[in-house]
């Protein structure tokens, strides 16, 4: 992978994950009184497939799950407008109403979650029917056992629809890890609805190398990624958890250093200055 | 030259493919019959969409193509398949506006029948969506009131769950309501129970019962018009609410704001407690004219009984 072009996903997720970090400041301090969902740890699989749909010339319909901050933020929603909208405020992107879980704008395509875990799945599907228009949706692992979800891709595949489902796996629903509830994975019943399925990890590397058919047919990539922060609110697993986020930056070195020291000021800045405002 | 339900609802979604960009969607949609012949014999690149087996998935689908603005008609061959197939319709469709600014029309076509076809397929199952905001309810049993239906939908950005019933798609005729200051009883009726209610005045009248009619198009919002309260509280012995659907659902709920409104007694007659079976004698009918006639004179007995006690 070009250098500038992994750079350009880790601004985003240097993006993500500072504002994230910046949630769990309020939300401990109880400025956030509503339960959050934060997707840090899980960042860089909305920043390296937003790059990518960037460089494709693509806005696509995005259907996000629950855990959705960095779908919106990777995708060019407006931050202010998100912190607004944790604070539960009528300026929020959802006028308040959507608190963490149900963030939606129609500035970047993104249909709220309603709550009901893989809704979103044949949500997207039909959008993606109705309109042809290119479409991802997101899942967690648990939501992508959901029957419905897995009788919507059967018909996506069917009909060979621009879709691209992508199962951010962390491994958890809740706390109950995937090997108690399933002996099966993703990519294997994708393959079985004659979906292309892929299980790959969350490196940039890995997903832009499965971008060749983005959008061209209906395809399934299961990314195996870490929560760094519980199910819900600011409480950790374990702080041994492998973090894409410190890796990718020390990887890539001094440049990533000082796009991270940046979004970490400013994203500071701009929580402080909304906060101003209550 | 007047046409008849089946006619007119195919009419109608022939308009809105051609002319509307729209979509019909179901499940087995061209098998046996063109679901009662109400569905123009046309190809998917034109509109008419086969969807799988997987209802509850069906329902989510229906929901985003709700949300392109092509006011899908979604077909449910059974109303009690909404069990599976409303889930994602009330939980999303039925709020998009509310939450997200975002309308989601979708017209819900849900087809009751009855008749030995068990606890699911068998009747009206209206009341399943009634207690959740932002969905309509109609059920239209006439051509007329079938193009009003389709017309207040493509008007407005509501999800519509259209009531339907299979006994109804041969019916030309209008159904009147019949409303005076001297009624005996007033039946309100809902969906096919409309076509009993008729039935029995017209007996009733030979016995010189004078029996008052009104016809519940609108289930939700139920708007209860002047006259009916009017001939309702000039009642000799109050009214009775049919239904096609469990007398716990939707038709208890009117018997209650028309009681309140009225303060004259409103029974309810509509599905037994009870689950059906798949046999005549395990049936779960919506009440007949006997049924019906029998309680109606029940209820007046008891109301003459009670005035002779005092």
């Amino acid at each position: 992978m070009n250098k500038n072009f992994r750079l350009e996903i880790f601004k985003k997720a240097s993006l993500c994950r500072n504002f994230e970090e910046q949630v769990i400041i309020n939300v401990n301090n109880k400025n956030i009184k509503i339960p959050v969902y934060v997707s840090a740890g899980q960042e860089f699989i909305a920043a390296a497939i937003s790059t990518i749909c960037k460089k494709k010339k693509i806005k696509p319909l995005i259907f996000p799950q629950h855990r959705c901050h960095s779908t919106y933020l990777a995708f060019g929603g407006n931050i202010i407008k998100l912190i607004d909208e944790l604070l539960g405020r009528e300026s929020g992107c959802t006028k308040g109403k959507g608190g963490s879980a149900s963030i939606h704008s129609k500035d970047i395509n993104m249909f709220g979650h309603d709550g009901l875990m893989g809704s979103n799945g044949p949500i997207g599907v039909g959008a993606c029917f109705a309109t042809k228009n290119p479409t991802v949706i997101f899942l967690g692992d648990a939501a992508a056992e959901e029957d419905y979800v897995l009788g919507a891709l059967g018909w996506a595949s069917h009909k060979k629809l621009p879709i691209l489902f992508i199962i951010e796996d962390n491994n958890f629903s809740i706390l109950t890890k995937k090997s108690v509830r399933r002996n099966w994975n993703m990519k294997d019943v994708a393959r079985a609805f004659k979906l292309e399925g892929y299980d790959i990890k969350d490196d940039p590397r890995e997903i832009e190398k499965h971008s060749k058919f983005f959008f061209k047919k209906p395809i399934l990539l299961n990314i195996n990624t870490n929560r760094i922060y519980w199910h819900a609110g600011g409480g950790m697993d374990s702080n041994k958890i492998f973090d894409r986020f410190e890796n990718e930056k020390k990887i890539l070195g001094i440049e990533a250093i000082k796009i991270n020291e940046y979004y970490k000021k400013n994203i500071e800045k701009l929580w402080k200055l909304q906060l101003e405002k209550q | 030259m007047e046409i008849t339900v089946r006619e007119t609802i195919k009419k109608t979604i022939l308009n809105h493919l051609k002319k509307n960009n729209g979509l019909i969607l179901g499940q087995c949609l061209a098998a046996v019959g063109w679901v009662g012949g109400t569905i123009p014999e046309l190809t998917e690149k034109e509109g008419v969409i086969e969807l799988s087996m997987a209802d509850v998935a069906n329902g989510g689908i229906i929901v985003g193509a709700g949300l392109s603005n092509r006011r899908p008609i979604y077909v449910i061959r059974y109303q009690g398949f909404n069990w599976f197939n409303a889930p994602i319709i009330l939980n999303y469709a039925c709020k998009s506006k509310e939450l997200w600014d975002v309308p989601c029309p979708i017209f819900i076509r849900g087809i009751a029948m009855e008749g030995s076809i068990g606890p699911v397929a068998g009747s009206s199952h209206h009341s399943l969506y009634y207690r959740m905001p932002g969905v309509k309810i109609i059920s239209p049993m006439t051509p007329k009131e079938y193009n009003l239906a389709y017309k207040s939908f493509m008007n407005e950005e509501e999800v519509y769950y259209v009531s339907e019933h299979r006994a109804s798609y041969d019916n030309k005729k209008e159904l009147a309501d019949f409303l005076s200051n001297d009624v005996d009883i007033i039946i309100f009726s809902i969906s096919i129970t409309r076509f009993e209610a008729q039935k029995v005045r017209d007996i009733l009248e030979k016995e010189n019962l004078k029996i008052g009619i009104a016809n519940i198009l609108w289930i939700k919002p139920f708007e209860i018009k002047k006259k009916w309260l009017q001939t309702l509280k000039n009642s000799k012995f109050g009214g009775i609410i049919l239904d096609d659907d469990f007398e716990s659902g939707v038709a208890s709920d009117m018997a209650y704001k028309l009681m309140k409104l009225s303060k004259k007694k409103v029974e309810v007659m509509g599905l037994k407690n009870k689950s059906a079976g798949f046999s005549r004698k395990s049936d779960n009918l919506p009440p007949n004219k006997e049924e019906i006639i029998t309680k109606i004179k029940e209820i007046i007995k008891k109301n003459v009984d009670y005035k002779n006690t005092l």
